[in-house]
């Protein structure tokens, strides 16, 4: 059910979400979290509303999407609510603000009357997120904030700024999606022979913040020379990684983007699917986790340790 | 004070080599079994095509199967590798929980073998060994091994000593072979006892894996976080407030072509011996000083040494088979017209049974366990009754709808957990009536909670024992149920019939009037 309420305000919002409620039992009041998504109108807000309610199937949340219309406009708060099947097993309500209601101060203005009580407050910038954005009024508001450099008009400089800017409680979906990658890594020296690594070469794309945040983390954890090379692979993204040991090398190469092989001494190759992650997919990993993601902030910081090499890694499938 | 780590920390194997990539901080890493494959025996069988094969792919589905996973097939059905592909593609497409994705689906069936013979066939176990080898060298499974027994436990003798004929058992240094064995175990105590000396005879028994697939559900092993992660309920769990405990798990379906299985063995030793006292445990048990699995098994076997049989049993038990009759809709037979059974059947299709655990906590507070076939509705869960308040400043009038406050774990379906307690009903009078509180995992969320097999299959590859009962529980699960088993069978009266779709035979409301109680309608 989608419910509109042109020229609104939140407590007029708020009166509709108890009365919604009270007559169809439409929502449950299960809800584990608020995600506030602050996005432009437009195309962009649909379709973090369908990754929301994708992952509100995981997480029962209360989502508020802050869609910013013209600043030029006249001062006015358009409201809608979706419920039932237009909102999967989240309650969205989203707020497009017009004139001086879509500056970033109003919009936390108009956030905070609908946050759900004790809950936690995810904050979630699909696409431009502000420069620092534990200082921005609405991620200010919440204990985890998520953006994507990658979905950025400029990924290289908002990765910069996520460098820059990090404070615990940040986190960037470049980073979600290294997660199928690290664990494989983590899975191959989980298993014999137990020897130190003794080197390490990243490769991929010449700009890939997911590519440099994975140098990081392996030049953080394993305390050795690591390089970021670009790669002759055309598969986009991250394309492979090479993990020196004595007794010869663990290498995870994905020369297409989709399916991934591992290769260590003595040992048959091994093929995998290891496509990237959609943002839903991402999303809900995200939800899962509440708290600073510290192995991330680590990571970001190690990406001053790594070395970069000019020569492009060359993948033989 | 920082505690002092026990056992192993994360990341950390068993020779103290510890891996630089993992971190107990970093809690977005699954963890991915090593290389490894699975060997089904009794493939063709509604487990295995239900169950096993969809979980598998879920799992590769997942990321959380290693690269180069194998499964082999093994049965007597004369298929060529396709046929098992294709049996296996079936079985994905209709009961996975997971998209279907091609690449996906690709991969894993490279890993895909079957090999057909009779368990007696020495050359078909040696034409596993070789297809195992042969794995080890072209998918690189490393020879680690899983043998999935998804065969009735009459064939595991001549299995386990075929395995360890073909030398498939043996199991050396970094490599390991474990062996997955799906309940009944056992028919009562001392069948239990034979049956895991079989197993232990060529798998040593922390090599063997018990399958009780209610452990590898989200809602049993929220028991243990909504009962230790908390401050509000473990102050009240015990005999001071809780009145009794009512285990339910219920099916609407009937017996019809389990004939095989089920005709002798009955809903006693079908349901309470294994699931119903898993449950109990995780209900009663004293809080483990760790989640190490060593440390949970420790305390679920406290509690089921501590846990007896409440007196007499003619009273406190019950038994019943349901009749034909209408179900919701739809005409049933009775079991003794089932197709299959034997018409003078003295199967009992709804076991009821009475329990106390004999500690500080609980005692003097009966658990009620109770399971049967064609009853009102499929439902599992567990419902701590506690007592009325001591003193109530209200008049009679005022609470006659008062009922006993409950704290109703429902393990399925409909996930969550529900609290009933008395609300003052909206008006001048003062007038108190049951109200419900409720938390659901919600059955539209279902989808992204992993399925009991997906967990305990992982971990199984992963050697990770904390959700599987060790002999132990098993016997001593028997020890308790016995008894009952030859009361029933002493009597010369059979089980009391009730209608299908009701909620059981009188008898079982006798057995909880008889000390003022009643059955909680779940």
């Amino acid at each position: 059910m989608i419910v509109d309420l042109p020229s609104s305000t939140t407590s007029a919002v708020n009166r509709k979400l108890v009365e919604l409620r009270e007559a169809g039992g439409v929502m449950a009041l299960g809800r584990v979290l608020t995600l506030v998504i602050v996005t432009d109108d437009g195309g962009s807000a649909e379709q973090a509303i369908e990754a929301a309610n994708a992952a509100s199937r995981e997480h029962p949340c209360r989502v508020l999407v802050i869609a910013r219309g013209s600043r030029q406009a006249a001062a006015r708060l358009d409201a809608q609510i979706r419920v039932g099947g237009d909102a999967g097993a989240s309650e969205v309500v989203v707020l497009r603000g017009y004139g001086p209601l879509a500056s970033e101060d109003a919009g936390a203005g108009m956030v905070v009357p609908l946050l759900l009580p004790d809950a936690p407050v995810v904050a979630w910038w699909p696409a431009d997120a502000p420069a620092v954005p534990s200082d921005d009024p609405i991620g200010r508001l919440a204990q985890r904030r998520i953006t994507d450099a990658l979905s950025a008009r400029n990924p290289t400089k908002a990765f910069e700024q996520r460098r820059s800017g990090h404070v615990a409680g940040d986190s960037d979906l470049t980073w979600t999606r290294l997660t199928h990658w690290r664990a494989l890594l983590a899975t191959a020296l989980d298993n014999p022979p137990h020897e130190p690594v003794t080197g390490a070469v990243v490769a991929g794309e010449a700009v890939s913040p997911s590519t440099d945040l994975l140098a990081g983390w392996l030049a953080v954890r394993l305390g050795v020379k690591v390089k970021r090379s670009p790669s002759t692979a055309g598969g986009g993204g991250m394309s492979s990684v090479q993990l020196a040991r004595r007794s010869g090398s663990i290498e995870l190469l994905r020369p297409d983007g989709r399916t991934a092989t591992l290769r260590q001494p003595g040992q048959p190759d091994r093929m995998i699917v290891l496509s990237r992650r959609g943002v839903p997919d991402c999303l809900a990993e995200e939800l899962r986790r509440l708290d600073p993601d510290e192995i991330y902030g680590e990571a970001l910081a190690g990406i001053g340790l790594v070395s970069r090499g000019r020569s492009p890694v060359n993948l033989v499938p | 004070m920082t505690p002092m780590p026990t056992g192993r920390t994360a990341g950390q194997l068993a020779d103290g080599w510890t891996n630089p990539l993992r971190d107990p901080r970093d809690k977005r890493l699954p963890r991915i079994a090593g290389p490894c494959g699975l060997v089904i025996f009794g493939v063709t069988g509604d487990l295995s095509r239900k169950k096993l094969m969809p979980a598998i792919y879920d799992l590769a589905n997942r990321g959380l199967l290693p690269p180069g996973f194998a499964l082999v097939g093994f049965a007597r059905r004369d298929w060529a590798a396709e046929d098992f592909g294709d049996v296996v593609l079936k079985a994905v497409r209709e009961h996975a929980r997971t998209p279907f994705r091609q690449e996906v689906w690709d991969k894993l069936a490279e890993g895909f073998r079957f090999v057909q013979g009779s368990f007696d066939d020495d050359h078909a176990f040696d034409q596993l060994a070789r297809t195992l080898h042969d794995l080890d060298r072209v998918r690189g499974t490393g020879g680690n091994h899983a043998f999935y027994l998804s065969i009735p436990p009459s064939a595991f003798p001549v299995v386990c000593k075929q395995l360890a004929r073909s030398g498939l058992s043996a199991q050396d240094g970094d490599q390991w072979r474990r062996v997955v064995i799906e309940k009944p175990f056992g028919h009562d105590l001392g069948s239990a006892i034979e049956l895991n000396e079989i197993v232990n005879e060529v798998f040593p028994e922390d090599s063997v894996f018990r399958i009780d697939h209610y452990l590898g559900k989200e809602t049993v092993q929220n028991v243990l976080a909504l009962r230790f992660a908390n401050q509000l309920f473990e102050p009240i769990w015990n005999s001071h407030y809780v009145d009794h405990v009512q285990i339910t798990m219920a099916e609407d379906i009937g017996l019809g072509g389990r004939a095989g299985y089920y005709d002798g063995i009955g809903a006693a030793r079908d349901v309470i011996q294994n699931h119903l006292l898993q449950l109990l445990a995780f209900t009663a048990m004293e809080e483990p000083v760790s989640f190490s699995s060593d440390e949970l098994r420790a305390e679920k076997i406290k509690v089921l040494n501590a846990t007896r049989l409440v007196g007499p049993l003619e009273e406190t038990t019950a038994r019943g088979q349901y009749t034909g009759g209408w179900q919701g809709g739809e005409k049933v037979v009775g079991l003794k017209e089932e197709e299959g059974y034997d018409p003078e059947s003295r199967t009992e299709t709804f076991a009821a049974i009475t329990v106390e655990v004999d500690t500080r906590r609980w005692a003097g507070v009966p658990f009620y366990l109770r399971t049967g076939k064609r009853l009102g509705r499929r439902v599992t869960e567990i419902a701590v009754i506690f007592k009325r308040a001591p003193h109530l400043p209200f008049d009679a009038t005022m609470t006659e709808e008062l009922g006993q406050n409950a704290l109703v774990v429902r393990v399925q379906p409909d996930e969550g957990v529900t609290m009933r307690f008395g609300s003052k009903v909206p008006g001048s009078q003062m007038e108190v009536r049951d109200v419900t509180m409720d938390f659901g995992y919600g059955t539209a969320f279902t989808e992204a909670s992993p399925e009991a097999y997906e967990r305990l299959i992982l971990d199984v590859l992963l050697g990770e024992p904390s959700l599987f009962p060790v002999n132990q529980e098993v016997e001593r699960s028997w020890q308790i149920l016995d008894p009952v088993l030859e009361a029933w069978a002493a009597r010369e009266d059979g089980p009391d019939p009730y209608p299908a779709g009701s909620w059981g035979p009188d008898s079982a409301n006798r057995m909880l009037a008889r000390t003022g109680r009643t059955w909680r309608r779940p």
